[in-house]
């Protein structure tokens, strides 16, 4: 019981360890002449998809319209977020070891923080790939935009684009769910033990003033 | 007297008349049943696949004189590829590129053609596996095994000593061997004799090719035998398993007028080989190594090169000194297909010219065997006796028994040409169950497994030679057709039938799901090892070495690179090696260039083909892709630019124009 907030954390840092072993977001564009559809992954520090060929398909479908080349190497924030990611494993050990409530809270809180900052960084990435289209477009449609949804299903002229996380992404949720029950468990604990050492601490008291008055 | 006279004047009228009646009676029953197709109740619904669903059955069918095999979908018939084996197809480029021309060589050089008749799916303990379609060529000697991960012909195996390869492939039920026997005795060796030296200088050669784990093909040994013609085979299975069996005809040993000369022996023989027995006495060297030359060409899925080599020798195993190695059973009369059913017991012989089938058991072979009960020796060769061998014989079923496949269920199935129908008889009691008709005069037929251990007994497929009036006419040349029928039940009934490519001699059938979970979709680039590949754009390249130009190219949805060259001169040998870095299924791209004097390469993704391109004429020429790839496909082409010989235009090659960017930062 007592260590169980250790736990939880320990749990949610190992969840948030899985952004290295699986993707955390895909991306699916289903049309006739692909019925089981065409499934590009997100993974913390690379892109790739469900067979090696898919970052290539995607790209060959897009120069249709002239939106840019998807290039893993273009996109800076997956050289970083892998350490931002071993930084918050690294802040959560800490917070393991010193049991703190504050430094869960905390810990919860910096990756609500930056999953939101993510899903806002993923969401320009899409704009820009969406919007971004070369003047030399093969294929021209007045007012069409090609940027895939955030989160959900959407037409996207002939295609349907779904957007949802995948297996490391829901972990990662999972994480902070696990950051905050720890928090809260050991929130709960504190309590106990500080009602109890009250308690202790009252008797002291009195025992101490009858001293005094003695 | 008069009286009497008219009377029967008038007898004879009356008879002709009714005659008359009865032919048109039967016209009339012929034209009913024609227009029905014999159909009865909705049988629509059984061969209907809807759209976007799969068939359940593969079928493979022989293309017979197109060097081919057409694979074709059951129940609906419906043609899904035709792969080439024997015979180059410009349609792929398969014998026209630099890549497959090796395919085709032979010891008579490069062979463009070849009659295939039997395909012959690979088995793992007598159960069709799915791994390899192995098909025969009868005209210049020839086997040829076929992926069926690509659906693309691998490698070829020539037959030495060999006069047509008929009595081929048919496997034993591990794949251990196929076979070949030559349907045409020749010189042994091949010499320069008079024809009518026939029955002193003429042998009959039985080869047994080894299969190899990843499928390679080996000439194990060849057995010699008597100067007979070795029409078709098939290898024991279950208890039979050791064991070949071949049908002969022109046991009379003639070389001319064989329609009658070969015709005139009331029994020929069905020639048992104990291959088991053949291994054993190649372990103990009693084989003659002798001088052959026979090509072995194997096609390479990495580099996607075929690489032809001339073998020098085979192993030839004498009957003489190997006693117990091959019998001979009496079998009325010239015999065509051979037959074992699934337990291996019933050893079937279709005497195409007589009018029972003849079942010999394989029990009593061996027991007449054991008690070395011979009627006599042909060519050192025992004879068995007749009488005790036989199991039984299907009686009057019919006219010209040519081959017969079994259900799995105990009932064999018998296509009888000359009275053109097929016959549901069972095994063990040869009590003829039904009769059902075919359009018209079926040679072969097939059941999905049903030369195997395992027959999957639901649909029968009747090969049939001759058409007539069953289609659309289309002028003097006639398909030829296959006839779909459902065999669940007691009766066999008429579902449907379509038409063929060349003819269809013999086929095989298989349940898809063996064979669609290891399909190809593509070739792994990553995997490519042709040596004049290029893995992207960056590596594209135009080399001369004197007169010879390599161009390295690819494609990629919708432009080649480069797709400008220029400082190719007239008298120049240009190899353009075409590389697809597609990796998405039903991808190829094609290449064509105006004036090639071979055809164009169709190229898998991953793969490299070349095309050799010898320009005649200076000019700008166009190349473009011939299949339709994607909606700038049109868009698809290029030029290259042929100078006189004695240009001094350099080299030079590109894609796309300077970059706007850099022209403006270049003012």
């Amino acid at each position: 019981m007592k260590n169980t907030p250790r736990i939880l954390m320990i749990l949610g840092i190992a969840a948030l360890l899985t952004l290295f072993i699986f993707p955390m977001w895909q991306i699916t564009l289903i049309a006739p002449q692909y019925p089981d559809g065409v499934t590009m992954h997100i993974w913390i520090n690379k892109l790739g998809g469900e067979n090696p060929s898919v970052i290539q398909n995607i790209n060959i479908l897009n120069h249709y319209v002239g939106m840019k080349y998807i290039d893993e190497d273009a996109i800076p924030e997956l050289q970083y977020f892998p350490y931002v990611i071993l930084f918050m494993v690294g802040f959560g050990l800490l917070a393991a070891y010193f049991n703190k409530w504050k430094f869960y809270l905390t810990w919860g809180g910096i990756m609500v923080v930056l999953a939101i900052l993510g899903l806002y960084d993923f969401y320009l990435w899409e704009y820009d790939y969406g919007h971004t289209l070369s003047d030399k477009a093969p294929i021209k449609i007045p007012g069409a935009s090609f940027q895939p949804p955030l989160f959900g299903t959407k037409e996207i002229i002939s295609f349907t684009a779904k957007s949802f996380p995948h297996i490391s992404g829901y972990f990662a949720g999972l994480s902070i769910l696990l950051a905050f029950v720890a928090a809260w468990f050991k929130l709960k604990f504190d309590k106990n033990e500080i009602s109890k050492s009250n308690a202790v601490s009252a008797a002291d008291a009195l025992l101490y003033a009858r001293a005094k008055v003695n | 007297m008069k009286n009497q006279h008219s009377f029967k004047l008038a007898l004879i009228a009356l008879i002709a008349f009714s005659g008359l009646l009865y032919l048109g009676c039967s016209n009339q029953n012929q034209t009913a049943q024609k227009n029905t197709g014999a159909l009865s109740g909705n049988v629509a619904s059984q061969v209907y696949v809807p759209p976007g669903e799969y068939d359940e059955f593969y079928a493979f069918m022989s293309g017979g004189f197109s060097g081919q095999v057409s694979v074709q979908g059951l129940p609906s018939g419906r043609q899904l590829k035709v792969i080439p084996v024997f015979s180059v197809d410009p349609e792929k480029g398969y014998g026209f590129n630099e890549e497959t021309k090796p395919m085709l060589n032979t010891s008579h050089g490069f062979v463009p053609w070849d009659d295939a008749h039997h395909p012959e799916l690979s088995q793992t303990n007598g159960k069709t596996d799915g791994r390899w379609l192995f098909i025969n060529g009868n005209n210049t000697p020839r086997v040829a095994r076929i992926d069926l991960t690509t659906f693309e012909t691998v490698e070829i195996l020539e037959i030495p000593n060999s006069g047509g390869n008929h009595s081929s492939p048919f496997t034993t039920e591990n794949t251990e061997y196929i076979v070949a026997g030559t349907r045409f005795s020749v010189p042994y060796p091949q010499k320069d004799v008079a024809i009518d030296s026939y029955k002193e200088n003429f042998k009959g050669m039985l080869s047994f090719i080894s299969v190899a784990e990843k499928g390679e093909m080996e000439i194990a040994f060849q057995v010699l035998l008597p100067a007979f013609d070795y029409d078709l085979a098939h290898s024991g299975k279950g208890k039979s398993h050791g064991w070949t069996f071949f049908t002969t005809y022109n046991t009379e040993q003639k070389s001319t007028l064989l329609e009658v000369n070969a015709s005139q022996n009331d029994k020929d023989f069905i020639a048992a080989i104990n291959w088991k027995k053949a291994e054993e006495y190649i372990k103990q060297g009693k084989f003659k190594e002798v001088p052959a030359e026979y090509a072995h060409n194997v096609y390479d899925e990495k580099s996607h090169i075929a690489t032809s080599t001339m073998k020098k020798t085979v192993r030839v195993l004498t009957p003489e000194d190997c006693p117990g190695l091959v019998y001979f059973l009496p079998c009325p009369k010239s015999p065509h297909g051979v037959d074992v059913d699934p337990t291996g017991e019933y050893i079937i012989g279709n005497g195409k010219l007589s009018a029972d089938l003849t079942v010999h058991s394989f029990t009593k072979m061996q027991e007449a065997i054991a008690n070395e009960s011979f009627e006599t020796t042909v060519a050192g060769i025992p004879v068995l006796k007749f009488e005790d061998v036989v199991a039984g014989a299907v009686k009057d079923a019919g006219l010209g028994p040519l081959h017969t496949e079994f259900d799995g269920r105990g009932n064999a199935y018998t296509s009888f040409f000359i009275t053109s129908e097929v016959v549901k008889w069972k095994l063990g009691t040869w009590e003829v169950l039904d009769k059902a008709k075919t359009f018209y005069s079926v040679g072969h037929l097939m059941i999905p497994g049903g030369d195997s251990g395992e027959p999957e007994g639901k649909y029968l497929v009747a090969l049939n030679k001759i058409t007539k009036d069953r289609y659309l006419p289309t002028g003097p040349e006639l398909c030829h057709s296959a006839q779909l029928y459902d065999i669940s039940g007691d009766k066999m009934k008429l579902l449907l039938d379509f038409p063929t490519i060349g003819e269809p001699h013999y086929a095989q059938g298989i349940s898809a799901g063996r064979i669609v979970p290891n399909v190809k979709k593509f070739y792994p680039i990553e995997e490519n090892t042709h040596p004049y590949r290029a893995m992207g754009e960056k590596d594209t390249r135009v080399e001369r070495e004197g007169k010879t130009v390599h161009v390295y190219m690819t494609t990629i949805r919708s432009h080649f690179a480069p797709d400008n060259i220029e400082g190719i001169k007239v008298g120049d040998k240009v190899y353009f090696h075409v590389t697809n870095l597609e990796q998405d299924w039903d991808v190829p791209h094609g290449f064509a260039v105006m004036g090639a004097n071979n055809a164009e390469l169709l190229i898998m993704g991953g793969q490299t083909e070349t095309m050799l391109w010898e320009p005649k004429k200076e000019g700008v020429i166009p190349f473009y892709c011939t299949d339709f790839c994607s909606a700038l496909h049109q868009e698809m082409q290029g030029y290259v630019r042929v100078s006189p010989a004695s240009s001094n235009i350099a080299l030079s090659w590109g894609l796309g124009e300077p970059d706007e960017e850099e022209v403006s930062s270049d003012d």
